[in-house]
């Protein structure tokens, strides 16, 4: 059901002309590079195929004083890649602030009695004090490690999540963390994520990977026989339950999930892991490293795929099955039928509501591409996408999803952001916390795309279902029509009632 | 097939069904390697003793749930409000990131900072050249009336020197010579962000009153309110407050309007905050009063170097906090507090009399910033309550002792226990061990409420997971009867909730309480 348009694009390079006027000429030279307008690519058509050219620059530093939306190396390794991990403790390694603004907020669901034998919505930190930054805190590391196996003695293990600070006093976070995993019996693992590293989140997540790679695996026996449909899901984090309505129909095709990355997992998913048959990555912005990583030391193939939205998932149902054989191939066709009636009964109900709307989006990871085709089974229109974080990779794989006239923006400045959306006028944003209220200001309805919006899960047949319902209440709610007092009217739209 | 057209499931329901739950199970058993489910228990009940309660008290390093921010982010809530001010955050620009969306969370509201965005190479050479090119880009992207500088951790650990930079960046045109650029150094090693907002607050009355003539206009006050993630509804009611009285008074910091925006198509960046006229103007005041004594220290400090006269308070709530406060401002005014506002304490105080009998003996747990705790201690006795528990994890000795003499003053507070520095892990344990009826807190107070069974109140910052508390006074008599209000519900909720079984325990669910 793919939908055919061609974007505005003599409007969007006047935008950018129009937002690049404002900066001093260094800065507008600088940012140009990260502004373009996706240009038709060879004919749209098969799974696969390059319906656009993305070109612009990516993960280079940002600018100062310009309002990046971007985060820091810890929030990529403490925020996304580790702190989902249920049953460690995540210590973060230095002041109280980071650990603090990133308690809760991911959204990453588990089971588990928290505090107990999981510990995911707490919030371990070593609060450094001046003295710490002035004498060096591996001692006061050290004693943190012993309290927590004193107070919390059912963890299965620790990371240390290093904060600025630390790598600029010079502690030796690696040399406590060996010690005491050995008296403590325990898989301690130190992550050098301080927030100056790199220029984004992205290289936190990077340095995760690599953390996994160094201190976790082939550090133990792991008494596992993987069977011939054992798969680890990487990159999946469970927001809102996202893996679990992923998980939910790779079983029901046959497979065994026997890790999954990083959402829900515990220390065992990981350790696991290189024993599985396939590794099926959903963020690949994230997680590549370790797939890649797993490929070329333990041979195992990956595959990317994407669960939004029933187009994409089909697709990518059948592309995974196809590694599997016609076993799997046959129960995948089962699956999918059995949830037509569920996807048209969705589209049926929704897409009326929702057809021809257009969206701007702007996320990190996988998400300004792996949504579209979500939004477009609902007959909406992606006219902007963007990534905080993402490199020329990215890019290029984004050109399999957007057409021809697309506004992209690479870590756009909170000014960008609100000329282009000014000038597009589109019927939804998505993006996240710091660009909901802004946006909903100026009467645009709005979706957060990183935590949901405290709803999803957003993955499999079961989120689509979701995602359509809240795409429909956010755009359809009457308050957009209230917006205007009456003795200074304009003509709006108006609101179509929930059924 | 639990998910359907006609009736969506999110994740509240939809993971309560079979499929979901049998998915689980089995996820646990094959997967995850469990710890058998009887050493959970023992864990967990383990967690409840006076011996636990003993380990975790004992701790010497670790902090688990600690109830404070970090200096920045107070600093970042002191620029806004001010008129037009563009808070920049020198140092990593990922701590920006988490202060806006911190301050967005519990406000619903934009939260605007830029950040120096610095990089390995910058700790490797200082940050110089991040903050002249940022405060340019600032300048001409954001049209601020002042950009209120401040640090990450980052920049203060290599020893980025402010003055001397914001210097610099003058000399290279990056901001116009006269621009006001007011700044704070804001260690994230040290105190919190009740701090911050001292530092930030003194950065920028310091910036427009140093070196300046001051002649005292007599019967004028300024006003700081602290940090108060309730600036919107109280800010406004001490404003109503000191009209009624007809003061002259100034706010210096006042954010309740850029946190509090009008949804009419138009995305305004700034909105309201000390205007820079009034703060130039506020060097004048006879004396400076600070609403919350533990956010202002610094501040009050150099209000008396300058020559002010100071009163500090901490967050007027209730009746005699609220007496106080308004006679001190009636004292230092000359203005007579006039018969509405009695009128309005009256009423306060009927509400009061009224419930007496459901609020008489309560025992509360109370954590929060300091003044916050102080405060809400105070009006608990008022009410009859006992506050078991004080809790302030950015709580110095100081305090401790300040608080102990209030509760010692009264028989109320004779079985309170006041808990400097400590954090919610700790108060935890307190609940398990010594429990009380009610806890008042923020939003992290959730998780103590569904391990304890103990009831929250929500009455601090931050509040992400209900909307809108922030818009309501707690200040003044108004305010006490908001808190009395919700404190109320929450007795009666919970009373009804326990008496509602049908033809076991509905004889107690009387209609009229």
């Amino acid at each position: 059901m793919s939908l055919q348009y061609d974007n505005d694009g003599a409007l969007h390079a006047k935008l950018i002309e129009d937002v690049l006027e404002r900066y001093p000429d260094k800065t507008a030279k600088r940012r140009k590079k990260h502004l373009g307008v996706a240009r038709s690519g060879e004919a749209p058509g098969e799974d696969g195929a390059v319906v656009s050219e993305c070109e612009v620059k990516s993960n280079i530093k940002s600018i100062p004083g310009v309002m990046t939306i971007r985060g820091c190396a810890y929030a990529g390794s403490k925020g996304v890649v580790w702190g989902p991990v249920k049953d460690m403790v995540h210590i973060s390694h230095g002041p109280v602030g980071c650990g603090h603004y990133s308690w809760s907020q991911r959204r990453n669901y588990y089971v588990g009695t928290t505090g107990i034998d999981t510990f995911g919505t707490m919030q371990f930190t070593s609060d450094f004090q001046e003295k710490d930054i002035v004498f060096g805190g591996d001692k006061k590391l050290e004693r943190i490690i012993d309290e927590i196996e004193g107070l919390f003695p059912l963890n299965n293990g620790m990371t240390v999540q290093s904060e600025c600070p630390i790598g600029l006093i010079g502690d030796d976070t690696e040399a406590v963390s060996r010690k005491k995993a050995k008296e403590h019996d325990k898989t301690i693992v130190p992550v050098r994520c301080e927030g100056f590293r790199g220029v984004s989140q992205s290289l936190g997540h990077h340095i995760a990977n690599d953390a996994i790679r160094d201190w976790v695996f082939d550090k133990k026996e792991i008494a596992f026989e993987a069977g011939a449909y054992d798969v680890n899901v990487i990159g999946d984090y469970n927001i809102g339950g996202d893996a679990w309505a992923s998980r939910i129909l790779l079983e029901e095709i046959g497979l065994r999930v026997v890790g999954n990355w990083s959402g829900d997992a515990t220390l065992a998913e990981i350790e696991r892991a290189p024993k599985a048959r396939l590794n099926l990555i959903h963020c690949y912005r994230s997680m590549n490293y370790i797939c890649r990583h797993m490929e070329e030391k333990y041979g195992i193939a990956w595959m990317e795929y994407n669960f939004f939205g029933p187009s994409q998932i089909e697709a990518s149902l059948r592309k995974i099955a196809r590694h599997f054989g016609p076993e799997i191939e046959a129960r995948t066709e089962a699956v999918i039928a059995r949830y037509r009636p569920l996807v048209d009964a969705v589209i049926a109900k929704y897409r009326p509501r929702l057809e021809g709307n257009t969206v701007m989006l702007y996320v990190g990871g996988l998400r300004p591409r792996h949504v579209v085709t979500a939004y477009e089974d609902l007959g909406m229109v992606i006219v902007g996408t963007g990534y905080e974080f993402a490199h020329n990779d990215d890019y290029q794989r984004t050109g399999h999803y957007v057409r021809n006239g697309t506004l992209i923006y690479d870590d756009v400045t909170g000014y960008e952001l609100e000329k282009f959306i000014e000038g597009v006028r589109p019927n939804l944003v998505g993006s996240g916390i710091k660009e909901k209220y802004p946006v909903q200001k100026m009467g645009i309805p709005f979706r957060q795309m990183h935590s949901w919006d405290y709803s999803g899960p957003y993955h499999g047949y079961d989120g689509f279902a979701i995602f359509a319902r809240d795409l429909d209440l956010a755009i359809n709610n009457p308050v957009w029509d209230l917006f205007d007092a009456p003795w200074r009217e304009r003509p709006r739209r108006r609101a179509i009632a929930a059924e | 097939m639990p998910q359907s057209a006609e009736k969506v499931l999110d994740h509240a329901p939809l993971f309560r069904e079979p499929e979901y739950r049998r998915m689980l199970a089995h996820k646990k058993l094959n997967f995850e390697c469990p710890h058998p489910d009887q050493l959970v228990t023992d864990q967990r009940e383990f967690t409840k003793s006076w011996e636990y309660r003993e380990l975790n008290l004992a701790r010497e390093a670790l902090v688990v749930n600690p109830a404070k921010a970090c200096q920045p982010l107070g600093a970042v809530f002191a620029a806004a409000g001010f008129e037009r001010t563009m808070s920049f955050v020198h140092g990593s620009q990922g701590c920006v990131a988490y202060y806006r969306s911190h301050l967005s969370r519990h406000f619903k509201e934009p939260a605007s900072a830029v950040s120096s965005s610095m990089t390995e190479d910058a700790a490797v050479f200082g940050g110089l050249k991040n903050m002249v090119d940022g405060l340019a880009n600032t300048y001409q992207l954001y049209d601020p009336r002042m950009i209120a500088v401040s640090t990450t951790c980052m920049a203060e650990v290599i020893g980025d020197d402010l003055r001397s930079f914001i210097e610099n960046a003058r000399d290279e045109n990056a901001v116009p010579r006269d621009f006001d650029v007011p700044f704070a150094h804001t260690p994230a090693f040290v105190g919190s962000h009740v701090d911050g907002y001292d530092g930030m607050v003194k950065g920028i009355v310091e910036h427009f009153w140093k070196d300046r003539q001051r002649s005292a206009a007599k019967g004028t006050i300024n006003i700081i309110p602290g940090f108060d993630g309730f600036c919107v509804g109280n800010n406004r009611e001490l404003k109503r407050l000191l009209d009624l009285m007809g003061v002259a008074y100034s706010f210096i910091q006042d954010a309740s309007d850029q946190f509090d925006t009008p949804s009419d198509g138009e995305y305004r960046m700034y909105d309201g905050g000390t205007r820079i006229e009034d703060v130039k103007a506020a060097l004048k005041a006879e004396a400076t009063l600070s609403l919350q004594y533990y956010n202002t220290r610094k501040t009050l400090d150099y209000c008396q170097e300058v020559g002010q006269e100071t009163a500090a308070f901490h967050y007027p709530l209730g009746v005699q906090a609220t007496d106080e406060f308004l006679m001190k401002v009636s004292a230092l005014c000359g203005k007579e507090i006039p018969e509405a506002i009695r009128l309005e304490r009256g009423r306060l105080v009927d509400a009061m009399a009224d419930s007496q009998s459901w609020l008489h003996g309560k025992k509360y747990a109370i954590y929060g910033d300091p003044d916050f705790v102080y405060a809400m201690a105070r009006f608990v006795m008022e009410t009859g309550g006992e506050p078991s528990h004080c809790l302030a994890t950015n709580g110095s000795s100081a305090w401790q002792a300040e608080l102990q003499e209030l509760l010692d003053a009264s028989p109320f507070g004779a079985d309170a226990q006041v808990w400097a520095g400590k954090d919610l892990w700790a108060l935890r344990s307190l609940l398990f061990t010594e429990p009380v009826d009610l806890l008042i807190g923020n939003s992290y107070g959730k998780y103590l409420e569904r391990d304890t069974g103990t009831p929250l109140l929500r009455l601090m910052f931050p509040i992400f997971d209900r909307h809108h508390h922030h818009r309501f006074a707690l200040m003044g008599y108004q305010g006490g009867l908001r808190v009395l209000t919700t404190i109320l519900d929450k007795i009666f909720d919970k009373l009804d909730r326990d008496t509602g079984e049908t033809g076991v325990t509905d004889y107690s669910y009387d209609l009229t309480r």
